[in-house]
């Protein structure tokens, strides 16, 4: 239908005017006397509201209208907000939630919201009789609703409306009001709309013509035309239909100077002709105004569907294959011009890469957005209070990235919240101040991303963990004797691990942490902690900026060709066979002045080989973490830029391969996964 | 008409050491032929490694070493069928495959007791036309994933 174009929008803006609610209410909490922030909110939920009635989702407009009368309670200070309150408007706001979230996956947005409406009426009654009056005044309000100006204009009919002024028409809302016993309201309607035909020329009504035609109306209806005829004929050649109770004709004057002045002239101008006065003439006009002014400003941007940005993104991958091969042949031609067009290629297709890349950015902000929420909810359910702290909910992330990082987040957030910071008690006697703190942030540095969840809780209890790791047979005697603070603390990454004392609701289940630590290696980045007893633990998750193009260090066993991501890589080296030393059955080398495994990858992966040794072996030294390896490989051909391909949905976890990318010569090279080579 | 049309199978037929195998036309993408193969260790013996089938990494399978017939050196008419099950890619790489046949389901047979060991598994029947007779090859058998894990241990334990 009609309305499916402004769905998207509309799906868009409820989602940012809840995610202002719900900023402002946590704001609200923290300052409950502060009125400013509860017209803030009131104004996200009116907006919300006229908005879903408008689309027809009446649960949606059902509740947000209660969660409006407890806002404007509180706001004429006939509530005082306390926590129990602030509940249930949050409980209201998931339900938004959750129904905007069904309109936007094609459902019908509807959702048993009596529970929530029940809570915020009790929460209205539950005052003063002043109260039930500001009911009686709201539900007035309802039944007629802002007598001022009633429509909302669309930029289309805003300027249908100035420029029919400009040529001298005037454009009038009209708002009529049926008798009650009026037996055929549809056929009055209809007359209505005849003698203003005739007047002029209807633009826009309210309800829309369809609803009026079929009768879905209580008595009033506006309708705005343009008309040439002044606001008192027209009422007169209205007043002459019958069954006709009340007509108010306001003129609209929607100039240049800014909408607040008319709404003023209107309600001036409204005065001589109108029976009642405006008395909610909301700021809400007004407010669109100048909301859809600062669009009109910020509107530099297009909306792109994703899946196109996925198109182009795998055209790109297919020319950075093309690059590859172009740059080979360039190579072996040796061809001076054919060097320079190559080159001045590969410099350019650099930039698209950068662009695109770009393209596919978002600031992680889309993540952060829903954890002030949850550390709330979650301090209250651990009787706990925390401050959470966000910076550096700007940076910017790669898309693929961004949808996979948020439930290991959330992991680390409650693991630091339950098992971190103290219950305000224990923080007293420790001396600290009863709220902890939760920092989380986000920043960028090199080619990664890194998020660090800080908390200034207990830290980490290392004999504790060791003591649980031993029991549940993840370590033994021996190697816990030998473990650094570090590794000790890696043990909680461990699957099947926890050290809560209590299994509690949030976490403590042991299977939140390796979860976390699987995805996030899956995603080529790394977590690690860092934790000081007693003053609190930070863990940090290094991301790597995209995951489709990476830059790798292609080498050669034998016939075959691997290649290794050159973020693991440390450096390369060329050694003599006589510098191999043994420990125990491991060949290791001494490399600056570190004592390094060497694997050769001829033996993990197999390679059929003719068993020749040369006096020199190349190796490619690669980290995990603080742990390094060196590879022993036959020779190295050299660094490129590859485009990151699956195995397919037939060979999973192959050992020690990551992926797979396709070289310039059309053939496919392996990626060695350093991670599973390193123990 | 339709209904005629609904029962008759179009299969695809290939070769393997000297029977005649069959497998049905919609879960073909492709007949390819054999180019360079790149090998992905430690996995299934039957699984030949991966190739670049126009910009997709697909892995290959050679059917002689899953229906357990000794290896063969690959000749000009070796293929490799690109076959779909689900959300898979899979090449199968055949001795040839040069013929498109169309069978009454009614036709197809189970497959008799006699026709013996392991390549039994992977047979859902079989259909005679004239003097041939055709294999029908059990696909998701074939393409089971939980018996590459298993082979998988093996090779590393081995």
């Amino acid at each position: 239908m009609e309305m499916n174009q402004y769905l998207e929008v509309f799906i868009e803006e409820s989602k940012e005017h809840l995610q202002a609610c719900n900023e402002q209410l946590l704001e609200l909490e923290k300052n409950p006397e502060d009125i400013k922030i509860v017209n803030e909110i009131f104004r996200s939920a009116h907006t919300l509201k006229g908005m879903s009635a408008t689309m027809g989702y009446e649960d949606l407009a059902n509740l947000t209208h209660q969660m409006e009368n407890v806002l404007d309670a509180i706001r004429n200070q006939k509530i005082k907000v306390n926590a129990e309150i602030l509940d249930v408007v949050f409980l209201a706001v998931d339900d938004l939630e959750a129904m905007v979230q069904s309109i936007a996956e094609g459902g019908d947005g509807k959702r048993d919201v009596t529970e929530a409406v029940e809570k915020l009426m009790l929460i209205e009654k539950g005052e003063s009789p002043a109260q039930s009056e500001a009911r009686a005044e709201t539900a007035a309000a309802l039944a007629e609703p802002h007598p001022a100006i009633k429509s909302t204009y669309d930029d289309f009919e805003l300027t249908v409306i100035q420029q029919s002024k400009e040529q001298g028409f005037e454009s009038y809302e009209i708002s009529i009001a049926l008798r009650a016993d009026c037996s055929l309201k549809a056929a009055r309607v209809y007359m209505v709309f005849e003698v203003l035909e005739k007047c002029g020329e209807v633009i826009k009504a309210t309800p829309s013509v369809e609803q009026l035609e079929e009768e879905q109306f209580d008595q009033e209806f506006s309708v705005t035309i343009v008309s040439k005829e002044t606001a008192d004929d027209i009422r007169q050649k209205l007043l002459k239909v019958s069954e006709v109770e009340k007509i108010e004709v306001l003129p609209l004057s929607l100039g240049d100077y800014s909408y607040q002045e008319s709404v003023k002239e209107e309600e001036e101008a409204a005065q001589p002709v109108a029976e009642e006065t405006p008395k909610t003439a909301s700021n809400m006009p007004k407010e669109e105004k100048k909301s859809s002014a600062a669009k009109q400003v910020s509107n530099k941007t297009i909306r792109v569907n994703i899946e196109r940005l996925d198109i182009l993104m795998n055209l790109f991958e297919e020319l950075v294959i093309d690059r590859g091969r172009l740059e080979q042949i360039s190579r072996e031609l040796n061809n001076q011009e054919l060097h320079e067009t190559v080159e001045h290629m590969s410099r350019i297709s650099g930039d698209l890469q950068n662009i695109i890349l770009n393209m596919r950015m978002v600031p992680i902000e889309t993540v952060f957005n829903r954890f002030p929420r949850m550390v709330r909810q979650l301090a209250r359910d651990l009787n706990k209070k925390i401050n959470l702290e966000i910076v550096g909910a700007e940076t910017e992330l790669d898309r693929t990235v961004i949808d996979e990082i948020g439930d290991p987040l959330v992991h680390l957030i409650r693991n630091a919240l339950d098992h971190g910071v103290e219950t305000p008690e224990v923080r007293n006697a420790n001396g600290k101040s009863d709220e902890g703190n939760v920092i989380l942030k986000a920043y960028h540095s090199g080619n990664h991303v890194f998020i660090e969840i800080e908390d200034d809780g207990a830290g980490i209890n290392k004999e504790k963990v060791i003591k649980k790791a031993l029991k549940n047979g993840i370590i033994t005697e021996q190697t816990a004797s030998a473990l650094t603070d570090k590794q000790a603390y890696e043990l909680i990454f461990a699957s099947g691990f926890s050290t809560a004392d209590k299994i509690s609701d949030v976490s403590g289940r042991g299977v939140g942490l390796d979860v976390v630590k699987n995805t996030i290696e899956s995603l080529g980045g790394s977590v690690s902690i860092d934790s000081k007893a007693g003053q609190g633990s930070i863990f940090s998750i290094q991301l790597p900026l995209t995951l489709s193009i990476i830059s790798v260090m292609l080498i050669e066993i034998e016939k075959e060709k691997y290649a290794i991501p050159l973020s693991s890589i440390i450096e390369t080296a060329i050694i003599r066979k006589e510098d191999i030393l043994r420990a125990h059955n491991q060949k290791v080398i001494d490399f600056r002045g570190k004592v390094v495994p060497l694997l050769s990858l001829k033996e993990i992966f197999n390679v059929p080989s003719e068993n020749q040794v040369d006096e020199f072996i190349s190796v490619v030294i690669v980290r995990k973490g603080e742990k390094m390896a060196g590879l022993v490989v036959d020779s190295f051909i050299g660094q490129q830029e590859v485009v990151l391909k699956s195995l397919g949905n037939y060979l999973t976890n192959v050992f020690a391969i990551s992926g797979a990318t396709i070289l310039g010569d059309g053939q496919v090279a392996l990626i060695v996964d350093c991670n599973a080579l390193i123990k | 008409m339709a209904q005629t049309a609904a029962e008759d199978l179009k299969l695809i037929v290939f070769q393997l050491k000297d029977k005649e195998y069959a497998i049905p036309v919609n879960q073909v993408r492709s007949i390819e032929k054999v180019e360079h193969i790149t090998r992905v260790p430690r996995t299934a013996g039957f699984v030949k490694g991966v190739i670049n089938l126009r910009g997709v990494v697909t892995p290959i399978i050679s059917l002689r070493s899953r229906f357990n017939l000794e290896e063969a050196e690959y000749s000009d008419h070796s293929r490799v069928i690109i076959a779909v099950l689900d959300d898979m890619e899979v090449g199968l790489i055949v001795d040839s495959a040069n013929d498109v046949i169309d069978v009454a389901i009614e036709s197809i047979e189970p497959p008799p007791e006699v026709i013996g060991s392991e390549e039994a598994d992977f047979i859902k029947g079989v259909t005679k036309i004239e003097k041939r007779l055709f294999i029908l090859i059990n696909l998701e058998k074939v393409l089971n994933p939980d018996e590459l894990a298993i082979q998988d241990g093996q090779g590393i334990a081995g």
